[in-house]
């Protein structure tokens, strides 16, 4: 078998005749017992790709092997072999979570008495005992989610997809689903994660993929990525518009991508942060430009894609998002 | 992992279980949404107290006390609105993206609309002794043998079931389980009210009754009415049973095609 659990070769996916293309070619190898990320912003492609490694879509070209499996020729065999939970938490709000689990291991073709044993395992490990007989809809949204996540470990996959496992919960319920998957990974599952988090493929994912309009634009451990985007942002509020277009200008050669200017606020990506703010500041000053704000931090999702693209990530979102499904007005409940 | 060749006999028998599983699930919902049990239950029994006393002394039946006449119509105008059932189910399984989430499972393919038919027919099922207990509370009295009694509830519990394959396809082609109910509205209408469910066809103007006499609704509830009393019915048994097979051999795989398209 294949050292990769997952291994796509140039996958393209267009919907409505071709005018919409959601994938322009995306070859991937995911490599066993890690998570891997998916990176980018909303329409980029991340949910479509996810869509067509878990036999929900057939790839209008290219092909991808699932677990060894050919995704469109052994579509039974990778849907044995593989979880899938997401942002959606398509969980059955009319059953209880104990039902929940258990028909979806029913539906795996498990034994009902180990399919209830299984169930009630997993509502224990995920902290949903005491909620295990209430039904669905009286869950919140971190409970939702955990739910549909223990349904999709009850046949204990040795792959499992992820798609936006943490888009919408508040921050104590992303930090719990973050040690059930760190915990998963431990067991040795393998885990192809999507997200629009930074922060989130950052402490997950050993390798990443970053998106834009259905293409890897970069790839690499985070590690690599954060190098090749440049460690830090050096924010620089000015006292105008006039002296922040100046101010950039007059610094531009503090790093080696040209600064984003808006309004009175210049964004520039540096690999040395406190050594470049304080040159920037210096010869700022000298100049008699007032600087009234400086900020260092860590590059944001909209860092790297302005970086990788030249244009935002909100951006992104303008392209018209995938199929009908999302226009049947599915609701996310978060 | 290793993939075994799955023989024919072991995937037949997946797919009837797959297909228990989710009609299991199905009946679960019904019984603990009380909107859709009310649906159910209570509006065919409002219907039966509203035409036996209030519409039904003013309607003549020659041959059937009018309750007789009534009750069999009732039976078949409920099995008919719980094809309803299925559009609505299908729809909002769609909406919810559940039907998606099942395809990434290695389950039968058919399992999901064979759940919903096969949910709604023992709903039917259950519908059928509710009607016929509230019948006999009201004066029901059917001059029938026991045993036409029994083939006119299997009549219909055929038809319903195939009929509820086309309105399976409503559901799926609908965008939300709104729009599916009230797709059906205009179908489910003139089928139950233009026919011999509540009156006599003779009572209609001759143009209508063309259409009230030969409609599927009609025939059945013929035939429903025919084998409980004990009387003659025509042919109407058989045209019952040839629609019903002209529904399930049209409308069954479309539906199945439309399914295929959107899941």
């Amino acid at each position: 078998m294949s050292d990769f659990a997952v291994e796509a070769l140039n996958i393209t996916r267009s919907f409505k005749d071709g005018e919409v293309k959601a994938l322009g070619g995306v070859s991937l190898q995911v490599p066993r017992g890690e998570v891997f990320g998916l990176l980018g912003p909303n329409g980029s492609g991340k949910t479509t790709m996810v869509r067509i490694l878990s036999t929900i879509l057939k790839p209008t070209s290219g092909s991808a092997t699932v677990n060894g499996f050919d995704v469109v020729k052994q579509a039974d065999a990778v849907r044995r072999s593989i979880g899938l939970a997401g942002q959606y938490a398509t969980v059955d709000e009319n059953l209880t979570g104990f039902e929940n689990i258990r028909m979806v291991g029913l539906l795996n073709h498990i034994d009902k008495s180990v399919s209830s044993r299984r169930s009630h395992e997993l509502l224990e490990q995920f902290g949903l005992t005491d909620a295990g007989n209430r039904i669905a809809k009286t869950y919140s949204g971190g409970m939702r989610r955990r739910l549909d996540l223990a349904a999709a470990l009850v046949a204990q996959p040795p792959l499992l997809f992820l798609d936006e496992p943490t888009t919408g919960l508040d921050p104590q319920s992303r930090q719990d689903l973050w040690s059930i998957i760190e915990t998963l990974v431990e067991g040795g599952t393998t885990v192809l994660l999507t997200t629009q988090y930074l922060e989130e493929a950052d402490r997950l994912a050993k390798q990443l993929v970053v998106l834009d309009h259905g293409k890897i634009i970069a790839q690499g451990t985070s590690q690599e990525l954060k190098t090749q985007l440049g460690n830090t942002v050096l924010s620089l509020t000015f006292a105008s518009t006039d002296d922040a277009r100046r101010g950039a200008e007059l610094v531009k050669d503090i790093s080696d991508k040209p600064a984003n200017i808006e309004g009175t606020v210049v964004d520039f990506t540096v690999a040395r942060g406190p050594a470049s703010a304080a040159d920037a500041l210096r010869r700022l000053d000298a100049s008699g430009i007032t600087i009234a704000g400086l900020a260092l931090r860590e590059p944001s999702l909209d860092d790297v894609f302005l970086n990788l693209t030249g244009h935002k990530a909100e951006e992104a979102t303008e392209t018209p998002v995938e199929p009908a499904k999302k226009q049947r007005g599915r609701k996310a409940k978060a | 992992m290793s993939v075994t060749t799955i023989s024919k006999r072991s995937r037949l028998r997946w797919s009837i279980s797959d297909t228990l599983t989710i009609a299991k699930r199905d009946l679960i919902a019904l019984v603990r949404i009380p909107t859709t049990l009310v649906f159910a239950v209570i509006q065919p029994i409002m219907f039966v107290v509203l035409f036996r006393y209030v519409f039904g002394g003013a309607i003549k039946t020659p041959g059937n006390s009018y309750v007789n006449f009534l009750i069999p119509g009732i039976l078949v105008q409920t099995t008919i609105f719980g094809a309803v059932g299925t559009a609505i189910g299908l729809a909002e399984d769609l909406q919810k993206g559940l039907i998606e989430r099942f395809r990434a499972l290695p389950m039968a393919r058919m399992a999901v609309m064979g759940g919903r038919t096969v949910a709604d027919l023992a709903r039917n099922l259950m519908v059928i002794v509710v009607i016929t207990i509230v019948g006999f509370l009201v004066g029901f009295r059917p001059t029938g043998s026991f045993v036409s009694y029994i083939q006119a509830c299997l009549l219909m519990l055929l038809f319903a079931y195939c009929l509820s394959w086309g309105f399976a396809f409503i559901g799926l082609a609908a965008p939300n389980s709104e729009a599916a109910q009230a797709m059906t509205f205009p179908l489910i209408f003139p089928l139950t009210f233009a026919s011999s469910i509540f009156v006599p066809v003779l009572s209609m103007p001759s143009w209508l009754q063309v259409f009230a006499r030969n409609q599927p609704v009609s025939q059945a509830a013929e035939a429903v009415r025919g084998l409980m009393n004990g009387q003659p019915h025509g042919n109407s048994t058989w045209m019952t049973l040839i629609y019903a097979v002209i529904a399930i051999a049209l409308l069954g795989p479309i539906a199945t095609a439309k399914y295929k398209k959107v899941a």
